[in-house]
């Protein structure tokens, strides 16, 4: 889906904001992106800076992944305190904080959930956090499965096993249930990304109610999907033998 | 820029690596031997570090220290298993092992600073200047806690240790010089106490890791003390002796038992002889290689399930793995290799030596710090999720395991009741849903102003660093005031001990100094007493009576201050003696003289 996504020159040539349009070490104004024109000193990336200016992308959902990495890789270079351990404690500590916001913004653009949720926070502020709540339609399912598991959980292996094993393989046929609906909303996700890479990106006051829709669409399906998402990770946790969570990682 | 060197502080063996002209290169030490057993021998005449602690090993166990880095950043709690295995007494202070020797006792990242200190002077003697930055390597799986321990190793050591990277990603780099692959690498890690696995991508000189994983008591350790178990039921049963009742002898079969292994990585059979104490004869037996595989079979099972969950946090297939590259002494073993060949399917990489490949690595990144590689360029991650304690004793997860470093994570906290001054964090890693089963590594209090509750908002940022080690700091909102955040190691040394060790180090110095001036003093006291008397038997006519007998006299007190370690003291004896020997000297030199003169002209005659 990617690469039918044409991306703007726009995006390109923006203004990337930095802390200050002054340089920190020489003060002369700022002329090049990250690095002073004059002193050539590294400078801080701005905390308000997004993820998607951060990585020189538009704010669109089906990202073209290479140059994604691309930009993450050449900025990796300009900014890792690797090639800043022989200067200053400033430099040093900007190369850091540089690094640290990167790595962060690289991490949510390139999972296609956490981009979204991202984007939902970003458009629609923080008052908008996403909970997880059951799909409507599934709700007596899920409370039906949450009694069964309950119930596999208290009874040790030894004592009633036909109803141990009874339970085991009706959980099973839940799970891949629930995997199959899981990878139906992530479908459905995937849709609402075209819809929303398709509205116009010029800021329109008129496209403010088709934006805020195809938020609030995707913000339903990411709330469904996480919660039946940790439903399955149960599920994997009670019914697979060797307990995938179980293992001690001190030993 | 001074120089950096890159050091592989290893369970088993340690190596210092630098950057030559034409690539990276371990330094040998003066005998040409490459590798620096992590052996220290603590005895009443000195520090023995190296191949003269191994040797000292058998004589005096319970003074000789090794595998310390099993104990880094850990609790006796956490090695109690394993105790039998070695000879010394653990303590604790502060969540600190402190190993017992003698009347003295020493954290670990002291004894790790003493193996640092050993290879920063063996830097210095072949290089010929001071070194005093390194990069240090640490398994990838090393928590914060095992981390820090080993900076503070360096510290002590006299060392500033500029970046701490992990010994798979090292190897990566190593390779990565050598063989300019792309694609995705496995590097399989199994050293002598610890067990590492990494994925990583390679494009264009970046070194992404993807995952990694691993297991931190895992090692070559372990399949010899296999074998021991299996030698001390055996010599029970044969000739009636308990091993672990006496040290010497267990140490001896440690050794015996870790020959055999090396021996069947080649043969198909080795020989075991050890002999008994007390005239109670020898054990001998010829082990198979069969016969030891299936002792260890479930260890080197144990080592295949981190390869899973790193391919699957990596989001990979085994096929989709273009090179597996072998690292660490114990992939030695064939049984290793063929089993990482199965899983993998394909044939792996061992063509560097696998002992030195992570100091050369560590010496390739040290280049990089340097500023004089460009080119390349590690991406690394933080092997285990790091949270934070809140309600229910559950940990809530801030940054993810794999999560590439250096990364930070923001939380805002505020009070609960009024006037509230105080908020106390407890900082936890690892991938449990339960405080007690994850692994505490810190724990501050933050200060708040008195307020109404839910008012004040203090942010505190988690920032985990290029090192993978975490720094704290916090900030007042409403004031835009920062404040500085003293974090309390839950296993690890304070500030203020470290410094004291710093201290204690240069202190220890300081009597290994005065240590090397006495033998000094007295090697040449030796040489002047052997001769003088030389001398008085061959002048003995030439000088008054009275002399000689001053002469006698000076070299008698001489050799009485001898069995004293004040090298002044011996210096100013020798001085007296020099003086009352002038004479004797000058006589001497004119009875020389004199034959050869004699000589000549007895010469000039018979021409």
């Amino acid at each position: 889906m990617s690469e039918h996504t044409p991306l703007p020159d726009a995006g390109r040539g923006r203004d990337l904001p930095m802390a200050r349009s002054m340089c920190w070490h020489c003060q002369s104004e700022m002329t090049g992106e990250y690095f002073c024109g004059r002193c050539v000193k590294v400078q801080p990336l701005s905390k308000e800076l997004d993820y998607f200016t951060c990585l020189n992308l538009p704010r669109k959902l089906n990202l073209d992944e290479q140059a994604l990495e691309e930009t993450f890789y050449a900025l990796s270079r300009s900014f890792h305190p690797d090639y800043y351990a022989t200067k200053d404690e400033s430099e040093k500590a900007i190369s850091l904080g540089n690094t640290a916001l990167l790595n962060t913004a690289y991490r949510t653009l390139k999972d296609p959930v956490q981009r979204a949720e991202y984007l939902i926070r970003l458009e629609a502020g923080s008052a908008k956090d996403i909970r997880t709540s059951p799909p409507a339609d599934l709700f007596d399912e899920i409370l039906e499965l949450q009694e069964d598991l309950e119930e596999f959980r208290s009874l040790s292996a030894g004592e009633s096993d036909a109803r141990r094993q009874e339970l085991l393989e009706k959980l099973q046929v839940e799970r891949q249930a629930l995997e199959a609906r899981k990878a139906q909303m992530e479908t459905r996700l995937r849709e609402q990304f075209s819809r929303w890479d398709a509205l116009p990106s010029d800021g329109a006051v008129t496209g403010q109610a088709q934006k805020d829709a195809v938020l609030t669409g995707m913000q339903e399906i990411l709330s469904n999907r996480t919660y039946v998402k940790n439903i399955v990770n149960d599920l994997v946790a009670a019914t697979s033998p060797t307990g995938e969570d179980g293992r001690n990682i001190w030993h | 820029m001074a120089l950096i060197v890159g050091i592989d502080l290893g369970t088993t063996n340690s190596l210092v690596a630098h950057m030559a002209g034409n690539g990276p290169r371990v330094i040998p030490g003066a005998r040409g031997q490459t590798k620096v057993p992590s052996i220290v021998g603590l005895t009443d005449n000195g520090l023995l570090v190296g191949d003269p602690a191994k040797e000292h090993l058998v004589r005096d166990p319970s003074r000789t220290i090794y595998s310390v880095k099993r104990f880094m950043g850990k609790a006796v709690s956490d090695v109690a298993d394993e105790l039998k295995y070695f000879p010394y007494t653990l303590q604790e202070k502060g969540g600190v092992i402190r190993i017992q020797v003698g009347e003295k006792t020493y954290s670990p990242p002291q004894v790790s600073a003493m193996i640092l200190k050993e290879l920063k002077l063996r830097a210095e003697a072949h290089l010929g200047e001071e070194i005093t930055k390194a990069v240090i390597t640490v398994p990838a799986y090393f928590n914060d806690s095992q981390r820090q321990a080993t900076k503070d190793a360096g510290l002590i050591a006299g060392l500033e240790v500029l970046r701490i990277i992990n010994e798979p990603t090292a190897a990566s780099l190593a390779y990565g010089l050598q063989m300019n692959t792309q694609g995705h690498v496995a590097v399989y890690d199994l050293g002598g106490g610890t067990f590492d696995i990494s994925i990583l991508k390679l494009k264009d000189g970046i070194f992404e890791v993807l995952a990694t994983n691993g297991n931190t008591h895992l090692g070559g350790d372990d399949f010899d003390r296999r074998l021991v178990d299996a030698v001390i039921r055996d010599i029970d049963a044969l000739h009636g002796v308990k091993v672990e009742d006496s040290p010497e002898l267990m140490q001896t079969v440690r050794l015996e038992a870790e020959k055999t292994k090396i021996l069947l990585s080649d043969e198909h059979q080795a020989h075991m002889a050890v002999t008994l104490p007390d005239g109670k004869g020898t054990y001998e037996r010829t082990w198979s290689r069969d016969e030891f595989e299936a002792l260890v079979q479930d260890l080197v099972e144990q080592t295949m399930t981190p390869c899973r969950h790193a391919l699957s946090d990596a989001g990979l297939e085994t096929g989709q793995i273009d090179e597996v590259v072998l690292v660490g002494g114990s992939i030695r073993m064939p049984v290793i290799r063929s089993r990482v060949q199965a899983l993998f399917g394909q044939t792996p990489h061992c063509d560097l030596n696998p002992d030195e490949v992570v100091a050369l690595g560590a010496a390739v990144q040290a280049g990089i710090l340097a500023g004089e590689n460009t080119e390349m360029l590690l991406l690394d991650v933080t092997p285990l999720s790091l949270g934070i304690e809140t309600m229910g004793n559950v940990m809530s997860t801030l940054i993810r395991r794999n999560t590439t470093i250096p990364t930070s994570a923001k939380e805002m906290f505020t009070t609960y009741v009024d006037g509230q001054t105080g908020v106390d964090i407890h900082v936890l890693q690892g991938e449990r849903e339960l405080v007690k089963d994850n692994r505490s590594l810190a724990r501050f209090q933050l200060k708040v102003p008195p307020l109404p509750a839910a008012v004040p908002r203090i942010e505190v940022t988690f920032l985990i660093d290029a090192n993978g080690i975490l720094n704290v700091t916090a900030s007042d909102i409403r004031t835009g005031e920062s404040q500085s955040v003293q974090v309390k190691p839950s296993y690890g040394l304070t500030d203020e001990e470290v410094e004291t060790m710093i201290r204690e180090s240069f202190q220890f110095a300081a009597e290994d100094i005065k240590a090397r001036q006495a033998i000094e003093a007295k090697t040449e006291a030796d040489a002047i007493i052997m001769a003088t008397e030389k001398a008085l038997k061959r002048g003995a006519g030439l000088i008054p009576a009275d002399e000689i007998q001053s002469i006698h006299n000076a070299i008698d007190e001489l050799r009485a201050v001898l069995t004293q370690e004040d090298h002044r003291l011996i210096r100013a004896r020798m001085a007296d003696a020099e003086k009352v020997t002038h004479h004797l000297a000058e006589a001497l030199m004119d009875a020389t003289l004199k034959e050869a003169l004699e000589s000549k002209k007895l010469s000039e005659v018979t021409d």
